[in-house]
């Protein structure tokens, strides 16, 4: 069993950098990189003792900052001539910048009137939640019929009588019964079909018969709902 | 025809969708004008407005819709037995990216994210907030992405332009 712990939410790298900028009340355009570093590698080092799936990217990050202010301890050479070099920090604070920017535009995006929120239309927001369940019927496959079968054969209960050859039961004969019954009843519960029957014997032949007839496409199955009853018809005259 | 006020404000009401000033003048007829539409729009808009009732007619994603008021919110939900629209930090945070940078490659929405969005990204995809609006033409033809008519309409939005301005980087 995992436990996924999220403390303080990050967003990601970038934001967890950004937090520790704001916690230390920090200079964003001078950012003292020895400080943040060991915080951030502390934060780091928290979030893999919780989590080892604890992405990469959090790492490029870590090596980034190691670099930049390893960086920053070496000494300018003063033989070059011309303009100042350019900040180790330069990139990382654009980054920031920009990654900061998008972060308030999403809070803003999260404060306008969201419909299906805080605003509504006619039938609108209703229809789109509902999209799914508004498929009356559905075809059922090999799964739900497996599911249907288990739960026939785990309610028949254990007190099978073993004894050997009791009845005999062919897979043809099952079939035409159930083709019989459908013929009159045209549509039929599966759990109709498995239910009143008692021994295990029976309803394996008849869940047998029932997959039978479907590679044959002479019957179809169906279901209005997942986990619903599912229903049987025959599959000619639609 | 005297009563196109009230011809029009019936068609908004009916409309499913935010319903466009050329819709309505498709129904109309050629002989009302889009000037005129678009006047008697603005009348109906101020009437609601000034009436301050329940619902209002809102400029959305190019047509027109009624909207409920943000006040009643708490009892269509109740009522509706809704469970709102709910977007994490994440999604909201890639979708602000593809909002303001669009045409936008993944590529480039992770790299201001920091992180892989894959998974937001689906999410939005499924979402029908964010669509593919093509390929970008350099080796591997990347897809790009873009906001949707869908967005504008949760979002509440006439067009993008209604929404304020990234805060530019200062240099």
């Amino acid at each position: 069993m995992a436990y996924e712990i999220k403390l303080d939410v990050f967003e990601g790298p970038l934001d967890l950098l950004l937090y520790l900028i704001k916690k230390n009340e920090i200079d964003i355009y001078d950012i003292p990189i020895a400080l943040v570093t060991e915080q951030y590698l502390e934060h780091v080092e928290i979030m893999k003792t919780l989590n080892l799936d604890l992405a990469g990217e959090y790492l490029v990050l870590a090596s980034t900052l190691l670099y930049i202010k390893s960086k920053m301890l070496l000494p300018v050479p003063e033989d070059e001539e011309g303009e100042d070099e350019e900040d180790p920090r330069e990139g990382l604070v654009r980054q920031l910048l920009e990654y900061q920017a998008f972060k308030e535009a999403a809070l803003n995006l999260d404060k306008m009137s969201v419909l299906g929120r805080d605003v509504f239309s006619r039938g609108y927001s209703v229809k789109e939640e509902s999209e799914e369940e508004e498929i009356p019927i559905r075809e059922v496959g090999i799964f739900e019929l497996v599911e249907a079968f288990r739960n026939a054969v785990s309610e028949a209960g254990d007190e099978e009588l073993m004894e050997i050859d009791v009845e005999k039961i062919s897979l043809s004969e099952t079939i035409n019964q159930i083709m019989d019954e459908l013929n009159t009843k045209k549509m039929l519960a599966f759990t109709d079909l498995l239910g009143g029957l008692e021994s295990k014997t029976r309803i394996i032949y008849t869940f047998l018969a029932i997959l039978e007839l479907m590679k044959m496409r002479v019957i179809r199955a169906y279901q209005t709902v997942s986990y619903g009853p599912i229903r049987i018809c025959l599959a000619v005259g639609e | 025809m005297d009563n196109v006020k009230a011809i029009i404000e019936a068609l908004i009401f009916v409309s499913d969708l935010p319903i466009s000033i050329d819709r309505i003048r498709e129904v109309l007829g050629e002989e009302v004008e889009k000037k005129k539409i678009a006047e008697v729009l603005a009348t109906i808009r101020q009437e609601y407005e000034a009436r301050g009732g329940g619902i209002f007619v809102r400029e959305i994603a190019g047509g027109y819709q009624f909207r409920t008021g943000e006040d009643a919110a708490p009892w269509i939900k109740k009522m509706k037995a809704i469970k709102p629209l709910a977007l994490s930090p994440a999604a909201m945070e890639t979708l602000a990216v593809v909002v303001y940078r669009q045409p936008i490659m993944k590529s480039d929405i992770e790299q201001v994210r920091g992180v892989d969005v894959s998974g937001v990204l689906k999410g939005l995809l499924e979402k029908n907030l964010v669509k593919m609006v093509g390929r970008k033409d350099v080796p591997g033809r990347p897809i790009i992405y873009g906001t949707t008519r869908k967005f504008l309409e949760v979002f509440n939005l006439r067009d993008l332009t209604e929404l304020p301005l990234l805060k530019e980087i200062e240099e």
